[in-house]
């Protein structure tokens, strides 16, 4: 009995628990990347326990990659050893960790996972219980296979009727933040619920969970439906919310939505794209763990075929894994984005955190399609960015200023 | 213990704390340096072993890099009081032994360079005004704060410390 978070724990430990219970539970999966990964590795060395199972860990390399500098390329070499060492084979360099947890299967309906990346929420779209971690307490699963958590109160969102055309589950996303607050969910789960939420695809409803964390929930879920079980594949899993109490619900009317974009300095000054439209733009980005995947770049590709990027607005496009590259590749998005004048970088976390390729400087205006709009994020504190939909951020790259996809021109 | 406050505003992130740019490294003492590089270029400079950080709201929030509590810890900082914490960065600070102190008020009361007595255990705070009464970490996470850092509880008594930690709350 309870809500999703509930109901899944309880299966787990095979005994009834409720929001503001501590318990230890197993975790089928821990994972960090090439940022993290060391300092999980230290913790784990410094308990001097023997590791507790390869197959159960997972190494990404994402965050640089490939290194850029000798620090970079330290750091894979410290992971690579730690994987021979321990026979671990989880070891990948094919995109952004959260999409190859997807696309490899190791994130699973009804499973809970842990990884040392504060974007392990976005598993939450396969109906998978997933946290972000710090690296002490992803070292210690490296030993144990378990984790404390205090089972955290649920904020329902309710999402009615449909999203209108040329409206993204970004926009439904940045339309909550800006209801709740950048902390307006701090401490709890978010299930994401309703007619438009149902009908979303997996992709989309693993961008809402994605950006759950960026209103401070430790996890979001979307209940396990059959458009789960058909990405997922296996044996369709039965977890539901069962006269589930939640701490707050939150309606929203989907169709009354419009184009949202965070506006600097932070995520939750969100605006209808009216108001910052036409904003000139050094530099858009299309990509990330949040809009990185095949749909998000097939809407960019709709927006650029025909069309090319504004001189002043060097345009970068990561694909988010090696499986969307592909696809994006047979699909001739790629092409698209090469005619267009886009620049396409290898799968990875690209500019979003200013550690490499696509680092702004400042001054500078970038619209990205990412989740962080922190001072300095993505390279000087003195740049602004902008964050939107990749229907935005490729109708802006076209204009070279802010633009709403709805009034752009004949091609 | 007392030191002075470095008083900080609403939503310090853990890219203000460590940007992705410093924190490629498990260096403690490269993370030292670029602590607050940008959001208080004269963090580093002029703090003091004992001294405590002061903020608002969502303290932390972001990236879940521990690099950003190490920074702070490797400065000697005594504790960090705030109206509010991201979670995982509080996580990330009672793991590696970093005090932490929620407080409502102690950001609106307190001024930049004050003089401060904390008590990370009892959660007091007290200042040029008066004394303000935060809340310390409870239940696991005080237990983590006892044995030092996650480390030392699960090299004591591995998860059945813990365990009796839940039993009894």
């Amino acid at each position: 009995m309870g809500t999703l978070t509930e109901e899944l724990f309880s299966r787990r430990l095979g005994r009834a628990v409720r929001a503001g219970d501590t318990v230890i539970a197993d975790v089928d999966v821990a994972a960090a990347h090439d940022v993290t990964g060391p300092l999980a590795i230290e913790a784990f060395r410094s308990l001097e326990l023997p590791l507790w199972d390869p197959d159960r860990i997972v190494f990404n390399f994402d965050h640089v990659m490939p290194a850029n500098t000798v620090a970079a390329a330290e750091l894979h070499r410290v992971i690579r050893e730690f994987c021979v060492e321990h026979a671990i084979t989880n070891l990948f360099a094919e995109g952004i960790c959260h999409q190859v947890m997807i696309d490899r299967g190791l994130a699973r309906p009804g499973g809970v996972v842990v990884g040392a990346d504060s974007h392990t929420t976005t598993y939450g779209g396969l109906g998978c219980f997933a946290t972000g971690l710090g690296s002490t307490d992803i070292g210690v699963v490296f030993a144990t296979g378990k984790t404390w958590f205090r089972i955290p109160e649920t904020i329902r969102i309710d999402v009615r009727g449909a999203l209108p055309h040329g409206v993204y589950a970004k926009d439904l996303a940045l339309h909550v933040i800006r209801n709740l607050g950048a902390d307006g969910a701090d401490y709890c789960a978010v299930e994401w619920t309703g007619e438009a939420v149902r009908a979303m695809s997996v992709a989309d409803r693993l961008t809402l969970c994605n950006l759950s964390t960026d209103f401070g929930a430790k996890t979001g879920l979307v209940e396990p439906d059959e458009t789960t079980m058909r990405h997922a594949g296996g044996d369709a899993v039965d977890l539901h919310p069962i006269r589930p109490e939640y701490a707050r619900t939150l309606v929203v009317d989907a169709d009354a939505l419009r184009p949202q974009v965070a506006v600097h300095p932070s995520i939750d000054n969100v605006h209808d794209i009216e108001d910052v439209a036409g904003t000139p733009l050094d530099e858009v980005f299309i990509g990330s763990c949040t809009n990185g995947r095949l749909s998000d770049l097939a809407l960019a590709a709709a927006i650029l075929e025909g069309r090319s990027v504004h001189p002043r607005t060097r345009t970068v496009v990561v694909p988010a894994s090696r499986g969307v590259y592909l696809e994006a590749l047979a699909a001739g998005y790629i092409e698209t984005f090469a005619h267009a004048g886009a620049l396409v970088l290898n799968p990875g976390c690209g500019p979003c955190l200013g550690r490499q390729h696509g680092v702004v400087g400042p001054g500078e205006r970038v619209l990205s399609t990412s989740n962080r709009n922190y001072p300095g994020r993505m390279g000087s504190p003195d740049a602004q960015i902008f964050l939107a939909s990749p229907a935005v951020a490729a109708a802006s790259a076209v204009t070279g200023s802010i633009t709403d996809p709805a009034t752009l021109g004949e091609r | 213990m007392s030191g002075r406050v470095f008083l900080l505003g609403d939503g310090i992130s853990t890219d203000a704390i460590m940007p992705g740019r410093y924190n490629v490294t498990t260096d403690p003492d490269g993370l030292r340096r670029a602590c607050l590089i940008e959001a208080r270029p004269d963090f580093v400079e002029e703090v003091q072993p004992g001294d405590v950080i002061v903020a608002g709201r969502n303290f932390g929030c972001g990236s879940s890099r521990e690099h950003a509590p190490l920074a702070i810890k490797q400065n000697g900082v005594a504790a960090v009081i705030a109206a509010g914490f991201a979670r995982i960065f509080y996580r990330n600070a009672v793991n590696i032994g970093l005090p932490v102190i929620r407080c409502a008020e102690a950001h609106l009361v307190l001024r930049d360079g004050d003089r401060v007595s904390v008590d990370t255990l009892s959660g007091e705070i007290t200042g040029p005004s008066g004394t303000l009464y935060g809340e310390a970490p409870s239940g696991v996470a005080l237990r983590i704060i006892e044995a030092g850092s996650l480390v030392g509880l699960i090299r004591q008594g591995g998860w059945a410390a813990v365990e009796e930690v839940r039993r009894v709350s």
